[in-house]
């Protein structure tokens, strides 16, 4: 199962990263844990200093933007 | 929102409905002043300054290449580079301090250090572009200009004094990669996207122009009798640069970025446009709070005074840009210039909740110093301002 991770403080652009990561699993019909990460700590152990950031199976995949959904999807499949 | 909280915000408004006395003469003088105010802002700033503005800090969210700034934030970086980049990246970077606080962490923990980290963290939400527009179009624009320049100046103090006073312990840092957004390559060049920004600027400028002076002579005048004609050719020339330079997804992009500003900040800005005319009025019209209250703690520019409005500002929390009409209500009650400048300085850099944070990212003690240097420059910058401003 993919894990995803959504890095952002509660910004109105993190949620709507965390709004397409939703629909991007829910198009696919995959079985992922989307996990929201408002830990200063954890987003600058991750190496993202602009958020809102994208962060699947531990691995950054976006920072700094909000990615299309058609992108998440590549990630996460 | 929790249950119990939406049922104690039921209370509360209950209890604002039962006990406030709306019909005494005060409350609503200041009700009404507080619409006032309110009307104010939509017939003088929004059209002319803030819809350009918004432009603006879209474009340079969606144009300007974050990466080529970040890196100039890395450990390996030079450091008199980190900390002239902090201190003016501000105007970049950062719009809401939800994007200032994991950036400070970053390079606080894994990048330059201290001294780069709090430099951002004291000049980031004074200079980007949106708060110093509003600023100077509201307040005037001497005290935007000194809110720029003592923002910038003053955070390479307070960076150089942190890095200063902890220079053993910064070697304790875990330095690690720093995750730096893809630059995506574009087809345009330097000189296009700098043209494209200076047209939108002058159109900002030339929209915003205030009538001059009656019996003024010379260039001002004649200016502002063209200016629409000027704005007008302006956003031909726009048009043109959009339709030429500029690919459809770009554009897209750029009026979807500039919404979604519109979206964070118009509202809270209404909404303090609206407290601040309840609690203080218009200038030359009291309000709630009686203006000898105002007067006697931040008025002149005595010591006490600049000290009181950095302290304040300090642990007030100040949405973005909400400072600007809350400072334009303590203005026109009596506040001093100087005390002015050092709450816009002290004010939207810290406030409690991000001492928090700050805290729980580099420690109690840190986090006490650097509030202290920052309440104390400010008292200087208020003074000096106040000083200069009243020769």
């Amino acid at each position: 199962m993919k894990q995803i991770e959504v890095l952002g403080m509660g910004c109105p652009k993190c949620n709507q990263l965390e709004d397409r990561v939703r629909q991007a699993v829910k198009e696919l019909g995959i079985e992922a844990e989307v996990v929201k990460v408002k830990d200063i700590k954890v987003i600058t152990d991750y190496g993202v200093i602009i958020t809102p950031a994208l962060v699947v199976d531990g691995v950054v995949k976006a920072a700094g933007k909000i990615p299309k959904i058609e992108e998440i999807k590549t990630w996460i499949t | 929102m929790k249950e119990w909280q939406k049922l104690a915000l039921v209370i509360l408004v209950f209890l604002g409905a039962y006990v406030i006395p709306w019909g005494s003469p005060i409350i609503r003088q200041s009700g009404l002043e507080a619409f006032l105010m309110l009307q104010e802002y939509a017939r003088e700033h929004v059209l002319t300054c803030l819809v350009p503005a918004f432009f603006i800090a879209g474009a340079i969210a969606v144009f300007v290449s974050q990466t080529a700034v970040l890196k100039y934030f890395g450990a390996t970086a030079a450091k008199i580079l980190s900390y002239s980049v902090a201190s003016v990246s501000g105007s970049v970077l950062a719009v809401c301090s939800c994007t200032v606080l994991p950036l400070f962490a970053g390079i606080y923990s894994r990048g330059a250090g201290i001294g780069p980290a709090t430099a951002f963290l004291y000049s980031g939400p004074a200079i980007n572009v949106l708060a110093i527009v509003l600023t100077a179009r509201v307040l005037g624009w001497q005290l935007g200009l000194a809110r720029a320049i003592g923002a910038v100046v003053f955070a390479v103090i307070t960076g150089l004094l942190m890095a200063f006073i902890f220079r053993t312990e910064d070697t304790a840092r875990t330095t690690g990669a720093l995750y730096l957004p893809d630059d995506a390559g574009t087809q345009r060049t330097l000189l296009q996207e700098a043209s494209f920004m200076l047209v939108l600027v002058l159109i900002l400028i030339v929209a915003a122009f205030a009538r001059p002076s009656e019996g003024s002579h010379g260039l001002w005048p004649a200016l502002f009798t063209a200016k629409w004609y000027i704005t007008g050719g302006l956003l031909v020339v726009l048009a043109w640069m959009l339709a030429q330079w500029f690919r459809k997804e770009d554009r897209i992009e750029w009026v979807q970025s500039t919404w979604g500003f519109v979206k964070q900040i118009l509202p809270l800005l209404g909404a303090g446009v609206l407290v601040a005319g309840f609690m203080l009025g218009r200038p030359g019209h009291p309000a709630l709070i009686p203006e000898q209250y105002i007067h006697a703690l931040v008025g002149g520019n005595s010591l006490g005074a600049n000290l009181f409005a950095s302290v304040a500002g300090a642990f007030m929390y100040f949405a973005t840009l909400t400072e600007v009409p809350i400072l334009q209500g303590l203005i026109g009650a009596g506040m001093g210039k100087g005390p002015a400048l050092a709450l816009l300085l002290a004010g939207p850099a810290l406030s409690l909740p991000n001492m928090l944070v700050i805290g729980s990212v580099m420690g109690v003690k840190k986090t006490v110093t650097f509030c202290s240097i920052v309440v104390i420059l400010s008292t200087i910058a208020g003074m000096t301002y106040g000083w200069i401003a009243g020769l």
